[in-house]
């Protein structure tokens, strides 16, 4: 074999082993999702979204407490922290410069990186122990830690791409800078922005372990804020390695509801994200 | 003070008329000027920003604060002690940090080559709309919560594990410590897999990133040399953001270290220490989402807690080397481009 040759064989090799990987790495992605929807699907009734669990060895029952439940504690979580992420994202995109700001950076980056776990134990040390009972409240705070470093990350990312010639037109016409950022900055991309804020929440309904010892999870609907409080992650987990096929049956079903709410937030809010570049191209055409 | 009084009221009484005329005029003016306005959004802003950085700090306080007990009674022997033992209140966290470590290591060495050659793929080889379609479904992987990766984990791949690739790696491999014993289908190389398929999608976005920053004239020069596009990609691409690379393989490292549900789910969570990948173990985090909420002894609590903290300490060092590193690669890749 000539040299020549030989590189072409080497070249060849290394892209059939790009194809190779790419198939890998996309295969797990129909496994389990495949996997789900087949054991989910057949275990699901209209008696899972009505009906709260029954006693162990009795057939039925549903999961309404624990979807429910997830919907709570997510809207608490959003409640403080989409709020805060906006404002600190807007801090960093429009005042970003100096110390404060650096640090903010800084902070949010480590943020981003802590395991969820231990901000489950920060909850639970600031929260559950000085009110001496598991509750929403705790799990709601919980997840809000993990929502706000991405909805400030992203909030930085969208605002930095408008170009600074908007903004001094805001100010040319006359108005104070804080109705520039909000009426004219903000508003202006409001869809993007309101896609890092679902891409968010769809990352916190997933979570399970900060909700583990914080929320903790209750086999009853309960609305109160400082009782413990039923989520879907967690009634997965405790279902999961339950010995009973029955609740596994549920696991699954819940699984099922979990990946479909998790993923359909997360392509919903990708679509919007292009109708809404595409809405831009259209007015833009027309003008 | 009396004449104090008189001389205000006296001028009060001589104002009225000027202040009248003055709020019909500002009557449609904010008791605020502009300036004062921004002033105070600015403010009230930083003041928020400022309550993010607190809570930073807070965290690391308290969870000092509650591993004090554990901290002082142990000390920093406990990192390498391997007894646990709740019921006697013997702690020592070895058999954790090992876990954690090597089901990491492992989950890093699966992921980082697959991940880089997709981010190859992605971003050299495909055209542009098929390859947002599978940069749109690799993002989907990260999207999954972790709690079904843990579900899928028990019922389908310890199965697959234990019935078809723990007799692969035994009949070929079998004289390696690592591939001996018993296989359950739980245990650190199936917690390895899972982990390996969580991180994919951060290490290649990461990946993406860093190879964008890359000049196109480089390339483009090295193919006009006549390089085929392997070569190129070796001695244009990879080579000089190498660094870059590995700041993303890092920092999908430290997302596997933190990483709790699925992996307390499919290790088994024995505290013990073995060679082989077949055997049951347990991580730092894993360990704490299993016995945190039923913990009772206060020392218990407090082992835990510090558990959490030497965690929170490395993820802490491991992120911010890599955003280190990945920063100044691509501040260096702008400035260059």
């Amino acid at each position: 074999m000539n040299y020549l040759t030989w590189r072409k064989f080497k070249n060849i090799f290394f892209h059939s082993m790009l194809y190779i990987s790419s198939l890998i790495v996309l295969l797990p992605l129909f496994l389990i999702i495949s996997y789900v929807f087949k054991m989910g699907a057949s275990s699901l009734n209209l008696d899972f979204f009505t009906a709260l669990p029954k006693p162990v060895g009795e057939v039925g029952g549903g999961m309404r407490h624990a979807i429910l439940g997830t919907l709570y504690l997510v809207a608490i979580g959003s409640l403080i922290s989409i709020p805060t992420g906006l404002l600190c994202g807007i801090y960093l995109s429009e005042f970003g410069k100096g110390k404060t700001a650096a640090l903010l950076r800084f902070s949010i980056d480590m943020l981003t990186g802590v395991p969820s776990i231990i901000i489950g134990i920060f909850s639970y040390i600031l929260i559950v122990v000085p009110f001496k009972s598991f509750s929403a409240i705790a799990g709601g705070v919980a997840l809000s830690i993990i929502i706000l470093p991405i909805v400030c990350r992203s909030t930085e990312e969208i605002l930095k791409l408008i170009p600074n010639h908007i903004r001094e037109a805001g100010l040319a016409l006359g108005l104070p800078r804080w109705r520039v950022i909000l009426n004219i900055v903000v508003r202006g991309n409001l869809s993007s922005l309101i896609t890092g804020v679902m891409l968010a929440i769809s990352r916190a309904a997933g979570e399970t372990a900060p909700l583990l010892f914080t929320a903790f999870g209750n086999m009853y609907l309960s609305y109160r804020i400082d009782e413990p409080m039923a989520s879907l992650p967690v009634q997965i987990y405790q279902y999961a390695i339950s010995p009973f096929d029955d609740w596994r049956r549920q696991a699954w079903a819940g699984a099922f509801v979990l990946i479909i709410l998790v993923l359909g937030i997360n392509l919903i809010a990708r679509l919007l994200v292009k109708i809404g570049s595409l809405r831009n191209l259209i007015s833009r055409g027309s003008k | 003070m009396i004449r104090d009084t008189e001389n205000i009221q006296k001028n009060t009484l001589k104002d009225n008329f000027s202040s009248i005329s003055i709020s019909i005029q500002s009557s449609k003016k904010k008791f605020l000027t502009y300036g004062e306005q921004d002033k105070f959004a600015y403010l009230l802003i930083k003041a928020i920003a400022t309550l993010v950085i607190i809570l930073l700090l807070g965290m690391i306080l308290m969870l000092v604060n509650a591993a004090m007990p554990a901290i002082k009674e142990f000390g920093i022997s406990y990192a390498l002690t391997d007894n646990w033992n709740p019921v006697e209140d013997e702690f020592g966290a070895l058999p954790f940090i090992f876990g954690t470590l090597i089901t990491s290591a492992l989950a890093i060495l699966i992921a980082a080559p697959i991940s880089i050659a997709v981010a190859l793929f992605i971003n050299e080889i495909l055209p542009t709309k098929i390859a947002k379609t599978i940069s749109l479904f690799v993002e989907m992987i990260a999207a999954i919560p972790s709690i079904v990766f843990g579900l899928w984990g028990i019922f389908y791949l310890g199965p697959f594990v234990k019935d078809i690739l723990t007799p692969f790696l035994k009949d070929n491999f079998g004289y390696l410590p690592f591939f001996q014993g018993a296989s359950f289908g739980i245990g650190i190389l199936t917690a390895a897999i899972i982990l390996a398929i969580m991180i994919t999608p951060t290490i290649t976005s990461i990946c993406r990133e860093v190879l964008k920053t890359v000049p196109k004239i480089q390339k483009e020069a090295a193919l006009a040399l006549g390089a085929t596009r392997f070569e190129m990609i070796k001695i244009a691409l990879l080579k000089p953001s190498f660094s870059g690379l590995m700041g993303g393989v890092v920092l999908g490292l430290g997302r596997a270290l933190g990483e709790t549900m699925a992996v307390a789910m499919v290790i088994g969570n024995s505290p013990t220490i073995t060679a082989s990948l077949f055997s049951p173990a347990a991580t730092m985090a894993s360990v704490i989402a299993n016995e945190y909420a039923e913990a009772d002894s206060d020392l218990h609590l407090s082992a835990l807690c510090y558990i959490g903290l030497l965690l929170f300490l490395i993820t802490f060092i491991i992120n911010g080397l890599a955003r280190a590193i990945v920063w100044k690669k691509q501040r260096s890749g702008r400035s260059r481009s």
